[in-house]
């Protein structure tokens, strides 16, 4: 179908959402939420890490079935059953990761599944470069169709994803982060290839975490936070405020079980650690019995800082202080020699061992305590593991389980409880709630309160602003790789998050 | 918090339970029924010295492959194990001709086999590259100097005293290489099974990017298992020069992929993660009895390697075609 097959109408919408509901196994990602998507308009998504953002891409393009709720294109009900069904009703989505072929030509990859074919059934490999000439001149740029993609950067890569995208004839265009990892410059010309696709009248979903990038482009809003639908509008008649203050929405009240505890001398000092890539001149205190969390987009490097402190990566520069001695961190036992323990966000590949028993899951770092001279104490091991996994309150059929068997709240658990069992000074939660029901995240909570008022000092990493502010005694925000603003007592409020996460500059002094 | 949480049991089923239904005791069985029919097939099979004998077909091998199930039950594999035994002979019969005696040339072996190792493991732990790679490539070279030294020909007449360790008996009919296979038994079944380290091993074998976030130094581990295979192989390369009493370059020529044989016909995941020493120790049996008794019936060294190739694709392929029959 040509692009400009329909006339502009702006009243329209090309493609609908009404009423989708997608649950997963303890979570309900998607409740209710609609969106509308209109020819020539760019239509910005705005909400919290978690807030449903990613699913509902999923659920454009084909990739997941909706529990409830309709599609329509065209105001005619349709199915997106499988990711070739959205491609031929014109959707298409640029992924923040795009998903692109490093040793194929710009041109293979922008036609790799639908290329021009000659009367031999083989493709043409004329047709193709005309044709991928033809739309690379459309969008401004100057990219050769021959080039290999290894040899270009993100922002061509962009580029490419997007000539792609215009390839199928595209009607709706997804962008989920485009300019996340752009330059400036860069940001310029996809702002300039975005006013393209507007005048070819393809209707434009456009995720974004940057309010100054939203009010530049967008045309219309629509907000979700938790994965319901809380409003929709037009871009003219909004404000900053009133856009921030929808996607926190809620109040953050008492269900977070956090007790005052007493804060102690400075246990982790950390000053002017570098990373070449991930973060750059970190500098924070963290106390004996605190909660310190760190807030941030996606992205932000925090996890990359935590990994650095664990030992994953080492620092290019900068130096860590524990209990006032200086420790240099290499490896990962290291940094478990000198106290600090690490619960990773990704579960699946740095969580618990699958394969090994829940017991030797938890005693794998204190080998040496339950065993002697190198050798292992069967006994000494089924105790210790017994100690802190019911301590956790786990629930499992026996401590010689697999770990894998477990549900993903008592994995979490089993790690918890092999760190704990190391006695550390100083435990960092990658995410500890994420994706767990709502049961295992009240006792993790719980937890770590307690925890924090036995002296344990603890870093939190969450993307959940109310988690965040429920349970911590002070917050760093990080954004692109820096330290944004450091919130204690009153200034710990969700728009001073969102504001210094997303660059805004808070309300009350601390700025970036 | 005080505990609170519930009561959870060690063990659901006792281990003793465990180990009835397990690999293991299915490969005793196999062992004891081509027992039984070696012993029917031939009258010559349970004659001691014939069987004494017999042990020659797996000694040297199984030695390495000790080393090799730790290795790939850490998910890692070494190759080139019969071009360090190649190696390893190739210096120690440099050693010979240069005057060397029995106690250096046994040493000139182990350093050659450690020297190997340490090669490959450096080239795997501290350079990160896949170590089916790494090996592929050692094993060429390895051998190849093997050839480059020795040419068309070979060295002979080591000392009286070196063929103690191929040839000599402790007690009656128990060969000195049995009792270095049963000792390096115990060695390696107390390593992986009885000690840190051992655990260490299954840890990585099973995910070692959750093992290294466990605070395990998982490139330490990979570099000694490599050092204790090349090791091994040391050691099997003195049993068998001093056995044949020369060496040639294509000595132990092929004996990787009979070592990794009966590493999986052990049970070892060849995926890493999990397998045991007594596994391995009956495989070697079940494989050293098979050609034990093909050779008494005179069937030819093709048909027999036909024959191992069987077994092994039956053996690994049966509990599978099993399972998937009950989950259909």
């Amino acid at each position: 179908m040509q692009a400009d097959h329909r006339p502009q109408d702006g009243a329209a919408p090309v493609l609908s959402l009404r009423g989708i509901v997608k649950s997963f196994p303890g979570v309900r990602a998607l409740d209710g939420v609609q969106l509308d998507l209109y020819p020539g308009q760019v239509t910005a998504l705005i909400g919290e890490n978690g807030a449903g953002k990613s699913t509902i891409v999923k659920v454009l393009t084909g990739i997941y079935q909706p529990d409830e709720g309709q599609i329509l294109v065209d105001g005619q009900p349709a199915t997106f059953p499988t990711a070739q069904a959205a491609g031929r009703a014109g959707v298409t989505a640029i992924h923040q990761e795009t998903v692109l072929f490093d040793e194929l030509t710009v041109a293979e990859n922008i036609f790799i599944g639908h290329a021009p074919r000659n009367r031999w059934g083989l493709i043409d490999r004329r047709a193709m470069r005309d044709r991928v000439g033809a739309i690379l001149r459309d969008i401004g740029s100057d990219l050769s169709p021959t080039a290999r993609l290894r040899d270009l950067g993100i922002a061509s890569r962009h580029m490419v994803a997007i000539a792609r995208a215009l390839s199928i004839d595209a009607r709706v265009v997804i962008m989920d982060e485009p300019t996340a990892a752009l330059s400036h410059k860069e940001i310029q010309e996809l702002y300039a290839l975005v006013e393209t696709l507007k005048r070819q009248n393809k209707a434009i979903l456009f995720i974004s975490h940057k309010f100054d990038e939203i009010f530049r482009i967008a045309d219309r809003w629509t907000v979700f936070r938790d994965g319901q639908f809380v409003g929709q509008g037009l871009m003219r008649d909004a404000t900053e405020a009133g856009l921030v203050q929808m996607m926190v929405g809620r109040a953050v009240d008492q269900i977070y079980p956090k007790r005052p505890a007493r804060i102690g001398e400075p246990i982790l000092t950390v000053a002017g650690y570098c990373h070449p890539t991930e973060f750059e001149d970190i500098t924070f205190t963290l106390r004996q019995g605190e909660i310190l969390g760190f807030y941030g987009l996606v992205g932000a490097g925090r996890s990359e800082l935590m990994q650095a402190l664990f030992g994953i990566t080492r620092p290019s520069k900068g130096a860590c202080k524990i209990d006032g001695k200086v420790r240099v961190i290499r490896s990962t036992a290291e940094a478990v020699d000198a106290g600090i323990v690490y619960v990773p966000e990704d579960r699946g590949r740095q969580g618990a061992v699958k394969g090994l028993p829940i017991f030797q899951n938890v005693t794998l770092p204190s080998l040496q305590r339950t065993g002697r001279g190198g050798f292992l104490r069967l006994a000494e091991e089924f105790a210790l593991a017994r100690e802190y996994t019911q301590r956790l309150d786990l629930r499992a059929a026996s401590l010689d389980q697999d770990v894998g068997l477990l549900s993903g709240g008592n994995q979490q658990k089993v790690v918890i409880a092999k760190w704990l069992a190391t006695r550390p000074r100083v435990i960092i939660l990658d995410e500890p709630t994420k994706g767990i029901d709502i049961g295992s995240k009240a006792a993790v909570h719980d937890f770590m309160s307690e925890l924090a008022a036995e002296g344990l000092s603890i870093i939190m990493v969450s993307s959940e602003i109310p988690e965040v502010l429920g349970m911590s005694d002070r917050v760093i925000v990080m954004r692109e790789g820096r330290i944004a603003a450091e919130c204690s007592g009153r200034e710990m409020t969700p728009e001073n998050l969102v504001r210094a996460a997303a660059g805004i500059g808070l309300t009350k002094g601390e700025a970036a | 918090m005080t505990p609170t949480g519930r009561h959870i049991p060690d063990h659901l089923t006792s281990p003793a339970a465990r180990a009835l239904k397990s690999w293991e005791a299915l490969l005793a069985v196999v062992a004891v029924a081509i027992f039984i029919l070696n012993s029917m097939a031939s009258p010559y099979f349970l004659d001691p010295w014939n069987l004494s004998d017999a042990t020659f077909n797996f000694t040297e091998k199984a030695m390495i492959a000790f080393a090799m199930a730790m290795l790939i039950v850490a998910g890692e594999i070494d190759l080139s194990v019969g071009a360090i035994v190649a190696l390893a002979s190739t210096a120690m019969g440099m050693a010979m001709t240069a005057g060397a005696g029995t106690p250096l040339l046994v040493a000139v072996g182990l350093a050659t086999g450690l020297a190997c190792g340490a090669f490959n493991g450096v080239l795997v732990a501290r350079f990160g590259l896949p170590s089916i790679v790494v090996t592929i490539g050692t094993m060429s070279l390895f051998r190849g100097i093997s050839y480059i030294v020795l040419g068309d020909g070979a060295f002979t007449g080591y000392p009286p005293g070196f063929a103690w360790f191929g040839q000599g008996y402790v007690v009656w009919v128990i060969t000195v290489e049995l009792v270095i296979f049963t000792l390096s038994a115990l060695v390696f079944g107390i390593l992986l099974h009885r000690t840190s380290f051992g655990r260490t091993v299954q840890a990585v074998g099973n995910n070692a990017t959750a093992a290294r976030f466990s605070g395990i130094r998982v490139d330490r581990v990979r570099f000694i298992l490599f050092l204790l295979t090349g090791l091994m192989s040391g050691i099997a390369a003195i049993c068998l020069t001093s056995r044949l009493g020369s060496t040639r370059p294509s000595i132990a020529q092929g004996f990787e992929l009979e070592v990794v044989t009966i590493v999986v016909l052990g049970g070892v995941s060849i995926l890493g993660g999990s397998g045991t020493i007594p596994g391995v120790v009956l495989a070697a049996l079940v494989m050293g009895l098979v050609t034990f008794g093909l050779g008494l019936l005179n069937v030819p060294g093709i048909v027999m390697s036909i024959v191992v190739g069987g077994l092994l694709i039956g053996v690994i392929a049966i509990p599978r075609l099993w399972t998937m029959s009950r989950s259909r």
